[in-house]
């Protein structure tokens, strides 16, 4: 029988340790950059606690179907280039609590990653909760034997951030996940008023932290409102502000990923 | 979806995150109950008594919980103990029960610091006399070293956390949790079960990823029966140091925390705007207090931290809780 994942090229995981430093956002954002590059993508969202990936596309009302060979996705638009899986989308109320154990989690993560019929995909990007447990190790070994592109892990500048990346680098070594590279996020704010620039949550962590473990820096994004505001509205950012200053560094990591997957892995 | 088991419920299902799950009478013969079982179990009496003897000098128990990563939990359970540190007559203490991410001890400035063992049990950390802390930091030997544990063994080591450090006498334990409704929330409360908590302070940021994570959140508050003191609003709002204008680089789209409080019924405790010096204190281990009091940040978190108090003194328990 066919595995589900037969038709992927290519898995990429969006790792970090630390919580909030934006790996839904660059999931979300890759996933809109990969499609600009007219590649079909589908994102699995294997944080069961705080499922974010549905709303950041406008369908987390939307339910999931069963067809022969599992679960169907859930598309995001008509052409059905991008396609979503998540916790999200079988929860009966939005504010219904998760609140299940690790064997449960790791339970549920087995059937997102053999279950969900994604069809023929360019890319399936894997969004991830912060930390290095259950959802974590459960899902590199289910899905070790479709052997995975890599890790792309996102931190913020500041060092409380770096700290906890520093263990995930730690995680994928020990896992043997290739680290595609370190995205420095809201690094840096330019104010809209008078273009002054603030690093709000410091600067430079990232790049040296990359520096320092010997894997590439994939850039820096800065802060932009807009990209905020975007992805609470389930708008696609890449096509309404292709002029934000976020735009060329969501972009160029996208390039990088690209040219990654010409490469031979490590 | 969170009582949801799959395939036919048992009658008289005590509930996955009970602490009953898997063991009680009704549990037989359902498929999940392997799973459920596999959790921490409430403490059995006599661990319940030992944590209660260990416990017995806590006056007030604080948890500082999100749902959401990276809201400014554990900024805020740094801040809370050093504002309430700075009554010298108060002992403080500061319990981090994020197994995978332990932020606390960098932000304390005891980065490096071991924990050792004495004849009463394990020493907290001392960053003042009247403030000690714990963290799975303390344990590990590198800054690169990842604790790559599965849930029964951070459930584990949360026991130990309660149950061997010899916190002795304390006005407020302060916990400070990892984002998520999952073991280390359980376990915390299903092991504090045997002592009080005052209740818990949920942090938020403005916008609506965030307090969909939140909302869940307090659903799990109220399913465990944990009372909240109340919501913080961080991150609400930039003033730019040069031109003094206010941007909103997280916007509160549906309203921020502000409508959700009004339409759950539960208090605002405040709104703490963005300072970055904030997460330069934080980087350098020093209290943001201390080093800008004169920030609105600054203003904002002294008033929340008030606010807690006066919730725990009124609150303030008398007696033991039998379970």
């Amino acid at each position: 029988e066919r595995s589900n994942l037969a038709g992927v090229r290519h898995i990429l995981l969006v790792l970090s340790g630390k919580g909030g430093v934006g790996k839904s956002t660059i999931s979300t954002e890759l996933a809109l950059s990969l499609r600009h590059s007219g590649k079909k993508v589908g994102i699995l969202d294997v944080d069961l606690c705080g499922p974010s990936i549905p709303h950041m596309f406008r369908v987390q009302d939307n339910a999931v179907h069963q067809c022969d060979s599992g679960w169907v996705p859930v598309f995001v638009d008509q052409e059905k280039s991008i396609s979503l899986m998540s916790i999200g989308f079988l929860l009966e109320k939005q504010d219904d609590a998760v609140v299940w154990r690790g064997p449960k989690k790791n339970a549920l993560i087995k059937q997102f990653v053999a279950d969900v019929a994604w069809g023929d995909l360019d890319f399936l990007i894997v969004d991830t909760p912060p930390g290095t447990s259950d959802e974590h190790i459960s899902t590199v070994e289910a899905l070790r034997p479709h052997k995975p592109l890599g890790a792309i892990l996102v931190t913020t500048p500041q060092a409380v951030s770096v700290g906890d990346v520093r263990r995930e680098l730690t995680f994928c070594k020990k896992t043997g996940l290739r680290v595609l590279g370190i995205v420095e996020n809201m690094s840096g704010f330019v104010c809209p008023h008078c273009s002054e620039c603030t690093n709000i949550f410091s600067k430079g962590g990232g790049e040296e932290l990359a520096k320092h473990a010997g894997v590439p820096f994939l850039g820096c994004v800065p802060l932009d409102p807009q990209l905020s505001q975007s992805l609470e509205e389930g708008r696609d950012f890449i096509q309404e502000f292709p002029k934000s200053s976020a735009f060329p560094a969501l972009a160029h990591i996208a390039q990088q990923i690209l040219d990654s997957t010409l490469q031979p892995g490590s | 979806m969170a009582e949801a088991v799959e395939g036919p419920q048992p009658k008289d299902c005590p509930g996955t995150s009970s602490a009953q799950a898997g063991r009680a009478a009704a549990c037989q013969g359902c498929p999940n109950q392997k799973l459920c079982a596999a959790g921490p179990a409430a403490p059995d009496p006599a661990e319940a008594a030992e944590l209660r003897e260990r416990l017995r000098g806590v006056k007030h128990t604080v948890l500082v919980l999100s749902g959401k990563g990276g809201v400014g939990k554990s900024t805020f359970s740094a801040l809370l103990a050093h504002g309430l540190a700075a009554d010298e007559a108060k002992q403080v203490a500061l319990l981090d029960v994020d197994i995978c991410g332990p932020s606390i001890p960098k932000m304390m400035g005891l980065e490096g610091e071991q924990v050792h063992q004495s004849g009463s049990g394990w020493s907290p950390v001392y960053v003042e006399e009247n403030l000690g802390v714990m963290s799975v930091g303390f344990l590990l030997s590198s800054p690169d070293d990842a604790v790559i544990w599965r849930g029964p063994k951070k459930n584990g080591l949360i026991k130990q956390f309660l149950r061997d450090v010899d916190w002795g006498e304390i006005d407020y334990l302060i916990i400070d949790t990892p984002p998520g409704t999952s073991d280390e929330h359980l376990s915390i409360v299903q092991y504090l079960s045997a002592v009080h908590i005052d209740g818990a302070v949920i942090i938020t940021t403005p916008q609506e990823v965030s307090l969909q994570d939140v909302r869940k959140e307090i659903n799990f508050c109220h399913k465990v029966k944990l009372p909240i003191i109340g919501v913080v609003e961080n991150m609400s709002g930039f003033v730019c140091p040069k031109c003094k204008k206010e941007s909103q680089i997280f916007p509160p789209t549906t309203g921020g925390a502000e409508k959700m409080c009004q339409n759950l019924n539960v208090s605002l405790l405040g709104k703490v705007p963005l300072d970055p010096q904030i997460g330069r204190s934080c980087d350098k281990g020093l209290s943001f207090l201390s080093e800008a009091p004169e920030s609105p940040a600054t203003l904002s978190y002294r008033s929340i931290i008030q606010r807690i108090q006066e919730y725990c003194d009124q609150h303030h328990f008398q007696g033991e809780k039998t379970i």
